[in-house]
Formats: C-alpha cells, sequence, structure tokens
C-alpha cells in the first residue's frame, strides 16, 4: 500500500475561469457556459472531444446532469462531485486518475456554484436531518479559535497577531486589485483592516473570505499527448488528498495551532513530486485563505516555514507577491471570494497563469522556478478535508 | 413514615429589576426584582434543572416516577416530563407524567405524592414561567424557577428529612384569574372579590391541616402563604395565629411569584434553613386552598442541598428589560441574517436519546479515550465496539478555547462558544449560557446545564450547554462518573 501519484502522466491543456463576483444576473447555467466553453476554446476542443467528464458543485445541484443540461452533452459519462470546499480540486483529481487509468483520453473538469441566490450573507449548509445536537457555528467562528491558540502556543501578543493577520488580509487585498477576475479589486490599508467590526472572536470582517458566484474549468489529456492541444501544458506532479476523522474536535491534544489534515495531504504531495525544500522549489502557491489566520497557519503546515515562524515571514513580506514564495499572488478566496465548487480550479487557473508567463504584465511573477502548489481545504479545525497539488511546466 | 427525601429549587441566572419598566413605560413595575428564564429555557429545562439538584444530595435514590407539574407546559399532547425523565437518565420501567394546566396542579401533585404511602419513590417536579403584557401587574410580580421534591418512605440510603404531617384542601369554584388556551396573557376578576373567598378558604383548610397534623399553629416553626393573588396571601399570612417570625420569606421581592412551582420553590427555601423537629408548613392559595403541614427529622442535619435556593438568588445577574421583552416574545427583534434552523428529526433524537437528553458519551475501554458524542469506532487505537458509557452531564469542565459568533443563528445573539476539557476526560466544543460574552476566559471552569437550544415546527431542540460555575449547581463538583 502506498500513495504512489501520477507524476508527469498527466496534464493540463486547456482551463477557463469566469470572474468571481456577485452574479445577479447570471444563474449557475451562464457560469457553467462561460467557463467550459473558454475552457474548450483554450484547449482547443469541443464538447465532443471530451470523453467524461466531473462537475464539482457543493450545492448549487444534484447530479451530473446539472452540467450535462446547460452543456447538452449527449451521452457522456458526467459526475457530480461535493467534497466540501474542496469540490472543485475534487473534480479534477477525478478527471485526472480517469486519465491517467487510459479510461478515458480526454477528461474535463468543471467546478461552479451560484452562492449569491440564497438571500443570506455567507456559506450556508445543505441541512441534513439530524438529532439537534450538531454545532451551529459559522466557519468564522471555529476558524476565530485559531488565532488565540497561535499566538499563546508561540508567544506572539494580542496586537502583533492583529498587525500579521491584517499583512495576509492586505497581502491578498493587494494581489486581487491587480486581477480582473476578482470580486474585491481594491487596496485596503491596514488600518481599515484592523477597523473592520467583528464577526466571530476577533475576526473583522476583512479577515474574511469574500462570498461570490463563479465558474473555473479544466482539460486534461495523457501527458504524451499534451502538445497536441497546447505549448505550454502544465504537468500534474502531485494530487494529494486527507480527510480528517474529525477526531479533532473531540481530543483533548487537539491544540487549534496546526491543521493535521493539510500537513498530511502536503506531506504525501511532496513525495509524490520529490519535492523536499518547497520554500525554494515552488514558484509559488495559492492556498485556502478561508479566513486570515488560515492562511498563517498553513504557511507551516505547507512546510513554508518552521512552526512557530510563519507569523515572522509574513511580516518579513515572504510570502508578497515579489517575495521569496508569492502566496495567493491572484488574490486568493480574500479577493475572490469563495464559490465553493469552482475555488478549487480557480486555484489552478492562476497557476496556468503564471507559469505559462500569461497574467498580465503588472502582477505576472518573476520567477525560474518552474513549479506551483496549489492548497485547498474544507470544514473546520479539527474536522477538515484537505488538497494539495503541485503542478509543472517541465517533464521530470 | 412518608415525607420529603429531598428537595431543590432552581432559580434562573437572570433578573430583572421591575423599576425598568417604569423607567420604558412610564408606568407599570415596582420594586425589587424578579427572576426570569433564559431564552433557552423553558418548563421543561427548569425541572430538568431542579431535579439534578433533588438528586444530587441522595445519590441512592431510585424514583418509580416523575411527575410534572405547571401551567405553561412546552408541549400540551405529548408528556414533558419524559423530557425530564430522558435528562436524568432513568430506566424505562420509572413512569412519567405531567399535572398539567393549572397553577393548582403544584400542590396537587405534590399532595397526590404525599399521600401515597407504600407507593415508591415520586419525583415531583414544579415549573413554571409566569409574565402578563407589558406593564401589567402579572408581569413584574412573577417569576421563573422551578422546584423538585424528592418523595418517598423512610428507608436506610434515602431518609425522610421531612416528615409529612398531614395536610387539607379545600375547594372552591369561582373566576379569580383565568387565560384560555392559547392566550398570551391571564386575565383577573377584580382584586376584592378574590380576597373574600380566598382568605376564608384558606382558613379553613389551615385548620383543617393542623388538626390533621395534630398541632397548634404556635407549634409551626416555618410557613408560608403562596398564590398569584399577591393580597390575599398577605392578608391570610396574618390571620395564621403562628409566632412572630414564624412567617417566611415568600421570595416575592428576589424571584417573583413562580405560580405551579411556587409552593415547591417556598418550600425548599424554609428546607434548607430548618433544623431538625422543626414544623414547615405551606398554604397555596388557588381554586381553594390547600395545606402541606411536615416536621423535619434528624436525618436533615446530614442532608445538604446542592445549591440552595439563597444562594441562587445571591448569584443573579441582572437583565435588560429589552431583552426580557423579546425573550418572552412580546417585542419582535430582527433576527440574524442566517437560515433558521431546521426541525429536529423525530427519530435521530430517539436513536441518541442518551446523548441528546443524557449528555452520555462512550469511553473506548482499551485506550480510556472519551468521544463526545458517543462513537463506536475508536479514535485512539481504532478499537471497534469497545465502549462503555461515560457520562459527563455532572462533570465539570474546563475552558481550552472559545469564541464569540456574531453571525450564527441564535435566539438571542451573539453565540458563545467555548471548547471544554472534562475533569476525567473528554472534550467536547459547546454554547455557553448565563454569562457574559466579556467575562469568559480560558481556563475557566464551567458545569453542564439543560437547556433548549431552538423551537422549529413546532419541535423543541432540547440538549446540554455550559455555563460559568458560578452560577452552577454542586450538580457540577461531583468526580466524572461512568
Amino acid at each position: 500500500m502506498a500513495s504512489h501519484g501520477i507524476k508527469d502522466r498527466v496534464a493540463i491543456v486547456g482551463m477557463g475561469c469566469t470572474r468571481f463576483a456577485e452574479h445577479w444576473d447570471k444563474g449557475l447555467d451562464d457560469l457553467i457556459i462561460e467557463a467550459s466553453q473558454d475552457t474548450f476554446a483554450s484547449a482547443g476542443v469541443t464538447k465532443d472531444d471530451v470523453d467524461a467528464y466531473w462537475f464539482g458543485t457543493a450545492q448549487s445541484g444534484m447530479s451530473g446532469i446539472t452540467l450535462a443540461g446547460p452543456l447538452q452533452l449527449e451521452g457522456k459519462p458526467v459526475t457530480r462531485v461535493e467534497n466540501y470546499c474542496t469540490t472543485g480540486s475534487e473534480a479534477l483529481r477525478a478527471a485526472a486518475y480517469a486519465v491517467a487509468s487510459g479510461a478515458y483520453d480526454v477528461a474535463m473538469a468543471v467546478g461552479a456554484e451560484k452562492v449569491k441566490d440564497s438571500g443570506y450573507q455567507g456559506l450556508n449548509a445543505f441541512p441534513v436531518p439530524n438529532d439537534g445536537t450538531a454545532r451551529t457555528l459559522t466557519a468564522a467562528a471555529m476558524f476565530s479559535m485559531v488565532a488565540p491558540a497561535y499566538g499563546k502556543k508561540y508567544g506572539v501578543g494580542e496586537d502583533e497577531l492583529t498587525e500579521v493577520l491584517a499583512r495576509i488580509s492586505w497581502k491578498n487585498h493587494q494581489n486581487g486589485a491587480l486581477n480582473p477576475r476578482a470580486q474585491f479589486r481594491k487596496e485596503v490599508s491596514t488600518e481599515t483592516i484592523c477597523a473592520s467590526p467583528r464577526v466571530a472572536g476577533r475576526l473583522g470582517v476583512f479577515d474574511c473570505a469574500g462570498v461570490a458566484d463563479g465558474a473555473a474549468a479544466a482539460i486534461v489529456v495523457r501527458a504524451e499527448d499534451a502538445h497536441r492541444y497546447t505549448d505550454k501544458p502544465l504537468y500534474i506532479k502531485a494530487l494529494s488528498f486527507a480527510a480528517g476523522s474529525g477526531a479533532g474536535l473531540i481530543d483533548p491534544d487537539y491544540d487549534y495551532t496546526w491543521f493535521p489534515e493539510c500537513a498530511h495531504a502536503a506531506e504525501d504531495a511532496y513525495r509524490q513530486a520529490g519535492i523536499t525544500d518547497p520554500l525554494h522549489e515552488l514558484a509559488m502557491a495559492e492556498v485556502h485563505d478561508c479566513f486570515t489566520p488560515t492562511e498563517l497557519v498553513l504557511m507551516e503546515d505547507l512546510g513554508f516555514a518552521e512552526r512557530g515562524t510563519a507569523w515572522k515571514e509574513v511580516l518579513a513580506g515572504t510570502f508578497d507577491r515579489t517575495g521569496e514564495l508569492p502566496v495567493n499572488p491572484d488574490g486568493g478566496l480574500k479577493s475572490f471570494g469563495h464559490p465553493v465548487g469552482a475555488s478549487g480550479l480557480r486555484m489552478f487557473f492562476e497557476t496556468w497563469l503564471q507559469l505559462r508567463g500569461e497574467a498580465t504584465p503588472e502582477r505576472q511573477i518573476d520567477t525560474d522556478l518552474t513549479l506551483a502548489l496549489t492548497h485547498n481545504l474544507g470544514g473546520y479545525p479539527g474536522e477538515m478535508v484537505s488538497f494539495v497539488s503541485v503542478v509543472g511546466t517541465e517533464l521530470g | 413514615m412518608r415525607g420529603i427525601v429531598s428537595i431543590a429549587g432552581y432559580v434562573p441566572y437572570r433578573r430583572l429589576q421591575r423599576s425598568e419598566v417604569a423607567k420604558f413605560f412610564g408606568t407599570g413595575g415596582g420594586k425589587g426584582t424578579r427572576a426570569v428564564a433564559s431564552h433557552d429555557e423553558d418548563t421543561t429545562t427548569m425541572g430538568v434543572e431542579a431535579a439534578r439538584l433533588a438528586l444530587h444530595p441522595v445519590p441512592g435514590a431510585a424514583p418509580s416516577a416523575i411527575w410534572l407539574a405547571t401551567a405553561t407546559p412546552a408541549y400540551l399532547d405529548k408528556t414533558n416530563a419524559t423530557a425530564i425523565h430522558a435528562a436524568l437518565g432513568q430506566p424505562a420501567r420509572v413512569a412519567a407524567f405531567d399535572f398539567g394546566g393549572a397553577l393548582r396542579s403544584g400542590t396537587g401533585a405534590l399532595q397526590t405524592g404525599l399521600a401515597s404511602t407504600g407507593s415508591g419513590t415520586t419525583l415531583v417536579v414544579l415549573a413554571d414561567l409566569r409574565d402578563g403584557l407589558p406593564t401589567s401587574a402579572d408581569e413584574s410580580a412573577g417569576g421563573d424557577g422551578a422546584a423538585a421534591v424528592l418523595i418517598g418512605d423512610d428507608a436506610p440510603g434515602t431518609p425522610v428529612i421531612a416528615e409529612y404531617l398531614g395536610g387539607a384542601s379545600v375547594t372552591d369554584e369561582f373566576l379569580d384569574r383565568w387565560r384560555t388556551v392559547g392566550d398570551r396573557r391571564s386575565r383577573v376578576w377584580e382584586e376584592r372579590f378574590g380576597e373574600t373567598r380566598y382568605v376564608p378558604l384558606g382558613t379553613q383548610a389551615w385548620e383543617s391541616a393542623l388538626k390533621s397534623a395534630g398541632i397548634a399553629a404556635e407549634q409551626v416553626d416555618h410557613v408560608v402563604v403562596t398564590g398569584m393573588h399577591g393580597r390575599a396571601a398577605k392578608a391570610l399570612g396574618r390571620k395564621l395565629g403562628v409566632a412572630d417570625g414564624v412567617l417566611s420569606d415568600d421570595l416575592s421581592a428576589t424571584v417573583g411569584q413562580t405560580g405551579a412551582a411556587h409552593p415547591g420553590l417556598v418550600l425548599a427555601a424554609m428546607l434548607e434553613r430548618a433544623r431538625p423537629g422543626e414544623v414547615v408548613a405551606v398554604v397555596a392559595l388557588a381554586d381553594g386552598a390547600d395545606v402541606l403541614v411536615f416536621r423535619t427529622t434528624d436525618a436533615i442535619a446530614s442532608w445538604s442541598p446542592a445549591r440552595s435556593v439563597a444562594d441562587q438568588i445571591a448569584d443573579g445577574a441582572d437583565l435588560s428589560y429589552g431583552k426580557f421583552l423579546s425573550w418572552r416574545g412580546m417585542v419582535a427583534t430582527e433576527p440574524p441574517r442566517r437560515p433558521e434552523p431546521q426541525r429536529v428529526s423525530s427519530s435521530a433524537a430517539w436513536r441518541n436519546e442518551g446523548w441528546k437528553f443524557g449528555f452520555v458519551g462512550t469511553r473506548d475501554r482499551a485506550s480510556g479515550a472519551v468521544h463526545l458524542p458517543p462513537a463506536r469506532v475508536s479514535m485512539k487505537g481504532g478499537a471497534v465496539d469497545d465502549m462503555e458509557p461515560a457520562g459527563r452531564a455532572d462533570t465539570e469542565a474546563t475552558i481550552a478555547t472559545y469564541t464569540i459568533d456574531r453571525l450564527a443563528y441564535s435566539p438571542s445573539p451573539p453565540v458563545v462558544f467555548a471548547v471544554l476539557d472534562f475533569d476525567g476526560g473528554g472534550r467536547f466544543p459547546v454554547e455557553l449560557t448565563d454569562v457574559d460574552p466579556d467575562t469568559v476566559d480560558i481556563g475557566d471552569r464551567v458545569t453542564m446545564t439543560f437547556r433548549k437550544l431552538f423551537t422549529a415546527d413546532g419541535i423543541h431542540d432540547y440538549f446540554w450547554k455550559a455555563k460559568p460555575s458560578h452560577a452552577a449547581g454542586a450538580a457540577g463538583t461531583t468526580p466524572a462518573g461512568g
């Protein structure tokens, strides 16, 4: 038994991504069609050239028909995927494995979410009939418990920690301001961030990801076929996934300063990709910054900083777009919002642009490195699913 | 010998200063305070808290029946005492019945239990929520609370602490106070009429009860006259013929009149102060008059209440009048912009009764790891189906970390939420209640309390929350059980 991965066996050869926004004038079908058409065009194929589809949506629809309907796919295998906030990443993982297995030549992953038709702010989980004893806490409240625990464990004072978290939010808004696909395209000062109304614990509005509608998609083929579709394929180096047991919620040993599921997924991904020094081997990383403390802790879970030191690296600018390892150069969930089914694929889309040198010049990262990481999580501290991928432009 | 084996009152944590009413409306209110049930309490949950306190000093007690008497039941048709039965973890063979509707049902249940010598041990739970329209006399004079009286025959391990000497009931059909089903408030006839009825009825019942108990009025050491008709109760008190200082505090200045619960609540307060060999009586005026007379036994010296009524009265915190009105549904405030919770699944709740109502998890026999909620597969070592029950309802816990959720749906935002580590093992993230958000801190000690989380589709969602131990009962000081 082992997690072998599929390094260099599958390549992404086309991608598309809508703008993420409060698309009052667009339905789920419109978002699906826009992202899919862009992706078909990007790979130079039609819907009939794609042998199988995986469609990620958390709660905008049920079954593969939610995708097959708007695209009018006939007789194609279309599977709906749901795995909390990693739904979009999971659609790609399934499509990539299907191609790697030899079952299909061309597979497509589409992720889409129409969040803004609910009439409520924030994301709201689909209720499953239950005994009434489950937590009804918001994600913001669950993640808000991370910052004080981290500060206490590593001796970071409350004010200093506030500065660190504000710096993360500031950085992601800076990046998003330059990105035409982002929901929020304004720089936000750290003063404004710190003065924003509290949502949960010490987290303010600007510590939280936005809420938006959106869709993104990718087409994958066998690596040896990639150049038939594009001159610049992205080779999949690693796809890893870890579902937590939920024990963190009830295990007194869990201290809310890290996400074991993310650390496990990262470890597996680095083994698959052969990475030993992520900080210096990766050109960039897209991580799941649902709340600012999440991004802080992820810098350690993903091995970008030693335990207890990420806060210093954040302040030093290590993860800025011009820093040693740009993190969320597209603006992250912070600037994009979080249409659950689409977010994972939106992260891949940023690696697609950056590694191929296709980001607009003012936000193109300057690097000779050829590898990028995406990280996507779902759930809460103590009860989480986590996805990590590594992609690259070179074989080997 | 039949009588009271244990007794407890339950006074909710919040207080309304009656002067706040006049500050807001320019009229109404009065002096002193009244006790206010939290937004997550009803007569069933308050009854559970009283019952837990009453059972705490007598771990060997095994009631054969649980009776709930209230004028404000959480459900009609469905028995409310079954939720109390479940929260106390009682076996199926223990009966659970409601005495419903009338204010008089409280004393009726007590008298029935006390008169049934040889019928086993009965846990009689009284609870009520009293209010009226804003500025009304009922709003100010009323109070919320509960009492639980464990009635039984004297036995080793469960001795009677107050022998029932006798009592009397006098019944009369007249309209002094009434409420039709579904009506938000009670209505009352002209006060003078009720007084002219209640005082002679009470006198008659008092004389008859003393005769039945075989004692004279001068021999009574503690007595309280209760009833929603305050003037009549005061007038009767002056006519009882008891010695000076015997007429005890009826708690109207601090708690308010707790309706069907009040005879039990004042009885608990009197017995908590009584010495062995004293005569204690309670007179209740409701659609007639009922009197119960007791003599404390030597066993009362070694009985100590889990948390006295006096301590609970002292440990209260003020509630604004605005919050009071919104908690009582008199003023509708803007709900959080989140979906309202869905109704509880009846079958899922039934399957998980021990967890939902009893807060009983499991402990893995192999690793010792405590699982809250219960699990079949251990989180440590993976043993399958090798678990034993681990109850944590009566176990104190320490706050490992906490947060305040200003977005989550709650009938009274914000939600204060903490991750708890229980003494003797077990961690559980749970909502806090009876707490000021600004005073919570890591390391604080908390105690579990049975509450109603919300109501959807007419279904009350009962589960446990935690409250600061300073506002808790000694029920939270026992060593880890199970």
